[in-house]
């Protein structure tokens, strides 16, 4: 009750503040939020959907918030240098919610295409904003997205007219930079219009031993035929927070892939819904953590088959050590006249010690009777005989550990369609598996 | 063509087949609870203080609680007051003192098909049956005697056995454990007890047959067994109730003790009335079932089919302590019409080395709707243990919904835990073979239905596997076309 109560008194005395340095889209939809959040307060263990995250107890830590807009002082190559190089993409970065538009040389993009900040976008495009902005993130039935949309000031908007493939990747590295704990509210709005076709890496990053909670909404609207491809890659630390609720909405023959990375980090909680409004579309979701001393991951999926003939595919798996937790929920809902559908789930898991803590809830819903779906869940650990087995051939049982480690997470990795990602995440989580991610030279964190 | 027509009609038109009622003379208490009805049903069975006690614990604390409502059901709301929570088959008009059995009441269990009288010897059964809140017989009991069981109604094991009940009642499902377990400790009627001594591998399979006849009341009988060190027993449960327009409550509790390597296999056909076809009536079958495997290498198997009932919401679980334990739960639900069912298990591992299997199959039909919820947790210090789980769903009509929520919580690193599920319809194909043979879409469908559920149905004793497969026949009647 205490951590809600700290919001809403500073929603109160700070809402023209807020106003102030947003925009008119964004301010439009605060009131009916913060009726939500107050109605619904932070969700219990009680509840199913965070039934493995105390939200409260995450927020109740007194953070800072730049609700004023003061100027963070970075130079984002920082952050940038030691990860994920080489990589031929259009680049930009967004430092805590505010898109970072001094420095960078501009990639060139196709025309039409938007990269930028949401604030100034619904000066530019308020048309747009008015139907998407808010649209698919409910606050009546999360209050994590209620706050979100309650503060939230700035944030990215990704926009593809139709028709239009945007053939290099888009990356956006998200920075979080400041000098006290921070708390950031970042918003962010995809719009894929009809034949349209996007890859998208996020890539999120600290770049100062701070305690940092951010709350994210991402809204994704694929449209027609239209296709998006969308990475998200956590490497942070483990003074981090992480809140992030993904909303997507796919139109009739469009696809979706998605997966969600998490390498690095403190708490992480990732919410995904995904509704299938037009028939023949499919998604592949997948998403792999890798988590070690008191870091907790839970991701959170629900897929949703409104109409008939579409099909999805998740994977996910955990690879968990010292006294790690995972989480890991999945709920497929084939509504009553989805025909025809295809699912596959599958969650799999290894515990590598006593300690780590696995929960798995693969849930089926399914209304309708021509349907094939189907999941699997198992939670077991490294294979003893396939240990022996290397080991007998001159390979040490660590090395043996890590061989087998990185192929159980290496098939997810492979379902990426972006060769270069592929090759340098197969780098970065060999690199973590050894413990020597953000050991680097380049960075602010290591110097 | 016409004649086929007919035929299918006429056998959906079929209905529930243990419907009827039996006019005997009841004694039934006043509706409501409160806590003079919990005091005047222990003083009616003429029960000792500390039961009574008990009694008013659990009534206590029920009412401090509520109806859970996270089960995928939709739930009429039950008014409590208006049941009578006592009915006694067995009491003649003007006379206080049980006597001989109501012919009517043999009768009823005949009609039933069960053997009451010795001259059924031959059946190798030993049966206690329960008609509402009494048990009205038990058969073979000199017999089992000679062996050291004890064999009877809880009851009577309260009389004649107080330590044994005492020392086992409530210490598996304690009466804080949910809701209905407290009110069912506090409101508990009959129900069997059994007792397998040290060594002693039970020469016959043990039954309760389970009636409600009475309007108005509900079943909240009690089943406690106990099975010592290196003894053996399988017990069967059957279920039925008349046809009534309103809904009829049961809440049972059953708590299964299984010492050092004993084996305990429990098997139910529940066949409560599921309601009409549109809905109307039915048993809510509200039931908290659990065993405790206490000693080393023991052993207990649940097996259930399900069919019957408006309403289910059951989960036998097991509480795997002894190291080296194993647990196995086999099911069947079918719900047909407007039936829900929310069933599946808890494997709960506290031991090293345990062992559980889950197998579950759901069938929906009509407009019902049928999820299987399991838990399956490792405690840190279950080393080794290792668990497989799979659930299948069989879809027939669009109308109906089948669910899978399964929850697995690992705390341990060397354990297994394997889950799969899968949901689908008959295939067309299977259907398609069978037609050109000759075997008619019905038959067919009965056929793929039997041989899905095989599993299942093949861990049963004889006598019921007969009997169930018999059901899944009946419950399905008409959901084809």
């Amino acid at each position: 009750m205490q951590s809600n109560q700290q919001y809403i008194d500073l929603f109160r005395q700070s809402a023209t503040l807020i106003d102030r340095h947003s925009a008119p889209a964004m301010n439009a939809l605060r009131a009916a939020a913060f009726d939500d959040f107050v109605r619904q307060g932070f969700p219990t263990t009680k509840e199913e959907r965070y039934k493995y995250t105390d939200v409260a107890s995450l927020f109740a830590p007194d953070y800072g918030l730049n609700l004023g807009r003061i100027d963070i002082p970075v130079n984002p190559y920082d952050a940038f240098r030691c990860d994920v190089p080489n990589l031929s993409t259009s680049l930009f970065f967004v430092v805590n919610d505010v898109f970072y538009s001094r420095l960078t040389p501009r990639a060139p993009l196709p025309e039409g295409v938007v990269v930028g900040s949401l604030r100034e976008a619904s000066v530019r495009f308020p048309s747009l904003m008015d139907r998407c902005y808010g649209r698919l993130a409910s606050t009546g039935e999360d209050s994590v997205t209620a706050l979100n949309t309650l503060f939230a000031q700035d944030g990215l908007l990704v926009y593809v007219p139709k028709g239009v493939q945007v053939e290099r990747p888009v990356q956006v590295v998200n920075i979080l930079r400041a000098d006290v704990d921070l708390m950031v509210n970042r918003r962010v709005l995809i719009v894929v219009e009809e034949g349209a076709a996007v890859k998208l890496l996020f890539c999120d990053h600290a770049a100062d031993d701070r305690h940092f909670l951010t709350t994210q909404v991402i809204e994704a609207f694929v449209g027609e035929r239209a296709s998006l491809d969308l990475y998200c890659l956590e490497e942070t630390h483990a003074k981090n927070t992480r809140l992030s609720n993904l909303y997507i909405r796919q139109e009739a023959s469009s696809h979706v892939c998605h997966n969600a990375i998490t390498l690095m980090g403190g708490t992480t909680r990732n919410r995904t819904d995904l509704v299938f409004c037009g028939e023949n579309a499919s998604c592949d979701m997948g998403g792999c953590v890798i988590a070690d001393h008191t870091q907790h991951v839970d991701n959170n999926v629900l897929i949703d088959h409104r109409v008939g003939r579409c099909s999805s595919n998740v994977l996910y798996k955990y690879v968990l050590d010292h006294e790690a937790t995972g989480a890991f929920a999945g709920r497929v809902l084939v509504r009553p006249d989805a025909q025809q559908t295809i699912s596959v789930e599958r969650n799999q898991n290894i515990c590598a010690t006593r300690q780590a803590r696995m929960y798995t809830q693969p849930m089926l819903e399914i209304y309708a009777d021509d349907v094939k779906c189907s999941h699997g869940s198992t939670v077991g650990q490294i294979d003893e005989a396939a240990l022996f087995y290397m080991q007998q051939r001159g390979i040490s049982r660590q090395e043996a550990q890590l061989l087998l480690k990185f192929a159980f997470v290496g098939e997810v990795i492979d379902t990426m369609k972006l060769e270069p990602l592929q090759d340098r995440l197969h780098h970065l989580v060999e690199k973590r598996f050894r413990g020597e991610l953000g050991r680097c030279e380049g960075c602010r964190l290591c110097k | 063509m016409e004649e086929k027509n007919s035929y299918i009609r006429q056998v959906a038109d079929k209905k529930y087949e243990y419907g009827f009622t039996t006019d005997v003379h009841t004694d039934i208490i006043e509706k409501g609870l409160s806590e003079e009805v919990v005091r005047l049903i222990s003083q009616k069975k003429g029960e000792p203080e500390w039961l009574l006690d008990f009694r008013l614990k659990a009534y206590r604390h029920w009412t401090t609680l509520e109806a859970p409502t996270w089960g995928h059901l939709q739930m009429p709301e039950v008014d409590y007051q208006a049941i009578s929570y006592y009915a006694d088959p067995t009491v003649r008009k003007n006379d206080d003192t049980k006597k001989e059995l109501d012919p009517e009441l043999v009768k009823t269990f005949d009609k039933l098909g069960i053997p009451l009288e010795e001259r059924m010897a031959l059946s190798g059964l030993a049966v206690d049956a329960v008609m509402d809140s009494v048990s009205v017989k038990t058969t073979f009991r000199e017999k089992l005697h000679e062996k050291g069981i004890i064999f009877c109604s809880i009851s009577e094991a309260v009389r004649e056995h107080p330590d044994l009940v005492r020392r086992y009642l409530g210490s598996v499902v304690p009466y804080k454990d949910n809701f209905y377990a407290a009110l069912n400790s506090a409101v508990f009627s009959d129900g069997s007890f059994v007792y397998i001594p040290k060594g002693v591998r039970c020469p016959m399979e043990l039954s309760t047959y389970f009636r409600i006849n009475a309007r108005g009341t509900g079943q909240f009988e009690r089943t406690l067994i106990v099975c010592d060190d290196d003894a053996y027993v399988s017990y069967l449960e059957g279920c039925t109730a008349p046809m009534r327009d309103e809904n009829q409550l049961h809440a049972a509790i059953v708590e299964i003790v299984v010492c050092e390597n004993a084996e305990v296999k429990y098997s139910t056909v529940q066949n409560w009335y599921p309601g009409d076809a549109e809905g109307r009536g039915g048993v809510l079958n509200l039931v908290t079932k659990r065993g405790l495997l206490r000693g080393r290498n023991s052993r207990l198997s649940w097996t259930q089919v399900e069919t019957g009932s408006a309403i289910t919401w059951k989960y036998p679980s097991c509480v795997l302590q002894g190291d080296g334990s194993q647990a196995e739960f086999y099911s069947v639900a079918v719900t047909n019409h407007h039936q829900q069912a929310d069933t599946g298990t808890k494997m709960i591992h506290l031991g090293a080395n345990t062992r559980s299997t889950i197998i579950s199959k759901g069938i929906s039909a009509g407009k019902s709707q049928n999820s299987y919820r399991g838990l399956v947790r490792i405690a840190p210090a279950a080393e080794g243990a290792r668990n497989y789980s799979s659930c299948d769903s069989l879809l027939l009509g669009s109308h109906c919904g089948a669910h899978t929520f399964p929850y697995m919580d690992v705390k341990n690193d060397s354990a297994v835990v394997e889950h799969e599920a899968t949901t689908s319809k008959i295939s067309e194909d299977q259907l398609f073979y069978c037609n050109q043979r000759g075997i008619s879409t019905e038959d067919a469908v009965g056929l793929i239905v039997n041989g899905y559920a095989k599993d299942v149905l093949n861990k049963l004793p004889m006598e019921f596997a007969v009997e169930a497969q018999k059901l899944l026949g009946v419950s399905l009647e008409g959901s084809v076309g």
